[in-house]
């Protein structure tokens, strides 16, 4: 990659953020406009996908609202990420816990470690 | 100062703004470009200043353009333009121009090159055609663009018809696209959008000819 455009998107990383994992559950503060007024939302739920790629890198947090299933895809070095925490972590053996759409309750459960 | 400069593509990534909103853009080295010619009225008929960016090797260049270079004691340029002038500002030849003296973050630009080569296309690939079924009888006929005319009249094919051919490679303009940020310590430029040509390709990139009022426009000329 040329050195100009690695340094722009260097510049747009953020070293703030916690060392977390596909397998974490997470606690994320998300700033949320509505009009002219920004609050913050929070976002609980297991982590299931991390995709690498510099400034582009994203994750996915699925978690059960209401018995519905919820994912969503954050950018990792967005600035509307007021706060990540992890919340425990688990023994996983995929990347991709895509297994965990498929399946409620009991069976969604994994190996916690913390 | 001018209205343009000459630069290279280095290529794409994206941006997030403080909102957190991400932008497609392209990174632009740009300039710095010498004055290679003074274009004025008593001489020329017309205000112009001619710009040079790169560098060619000398045995690729002609004496008449070695000479034309020679004049403003400059090496010879990879692409000389020609842009309009802006302001009053005193320009010498052989002078250095760089980025931050033409553009500024929120200019709307034109960005000249020439488009990647796709070599000889066929309609479907070059003009969107819809092809012919796959099944129902079609046979040996699948990405043809199907009737060229009607019969004795006009008995020829109408001029401008869309047929297989080049695709690619010729000089292609985007209008319109805004400047995001200007790095003056890198020489270069970060553009919204894509631009024409593969990274590496020589770009010009010069202020917009018919700007699009935007709303984020106005209120900073406001």
């Amino acid at each position: 990659m040329n050195s100009v455009i690695k340094k722009l998107e260097d510049r747009a990383l953020r070293s703030d953020l916690p060392n977390f994992r596909v397998g974490d559950t997470l606690r994320l503060q998300v700033k949320v406009r509505e009009g002219e007024k920004e609050r913050i939302q929070s976002f609980e739920g297991v982590v299931i996908k991390m995709n690498r790629g510099g400034n582009r890198a994203t994750f996915t947090v699925r978690k059960v609202s209401y018995g519905v299933g919820v994912e969503r895809i954050f950018p990792l070095h967005s600035p509307r990420l007021e706060k990540i925490q992890v919340l425990s972590r688990s023994r996983v053996r995929r990347a991709r816990l895509y297994y965990l759409r498929g399946r409620q309750g009991k069976a969604a459960r994994l190996d916690t470690q913390i | 100062m001018l209205t343009g400069l000459i630069g290279k593509k280095l290529g794409m990534t994206q941006v997030a703004d403080a909102q957190g909103r991400v932008r497609a853009v392209t990174v632009v080295q740009l300039g710095p470009c010498l004055v290679s010619q003074l274009k004025t009225v008593p001489c020329d008929g017309y205000d112009a200043v001619q710009v040079t960016w790169g560098k060619k090797k000398l045995s690729r260049v002609n004496g008449a353009i070695r000479g034309h270079f020679k004049a403003a004691e400059i090496a010879p340029g990879l692409r000389t333009v020609e842009f309009e002038r802006r302001g009053d500002a005193e320009l010498k030849l052989g002078q250095p121009i760089t980025v931050g003296e033409v553009f500024k973050p929120g200019d709307q630009v034109d960005v000249e090159g020439v488009s990647k080569g796709r070599g000889y296309a066929g309609v479907i690939r070059r003009h969107h055609f819809a092809g012919f079924p796959g099944s129902h009888g079609t046979h040996e006929y699948f990405r043809h663009g199907g009737s060229i005319g009607n019969r004795s009249y006009p008995g020829r094919v109408r001029k401008g018809l869309r047929m297989a051919g080049q695709l690619g490679n010729e000089t292609a303009t985007v209008l319109n696209l805004e400047v995001v940020e200007v790095l003056p310590e890198e020489n270069a430029i970060v553009i919204s959008g894509a631009l024409p040509g593969p990274d590496g390709a020589v770009v010009v990139v010069e202020h917009a000819a018919r700007p699009r009022r935007r709303a984020s426009v106005v209120a900073a000329n406001a």
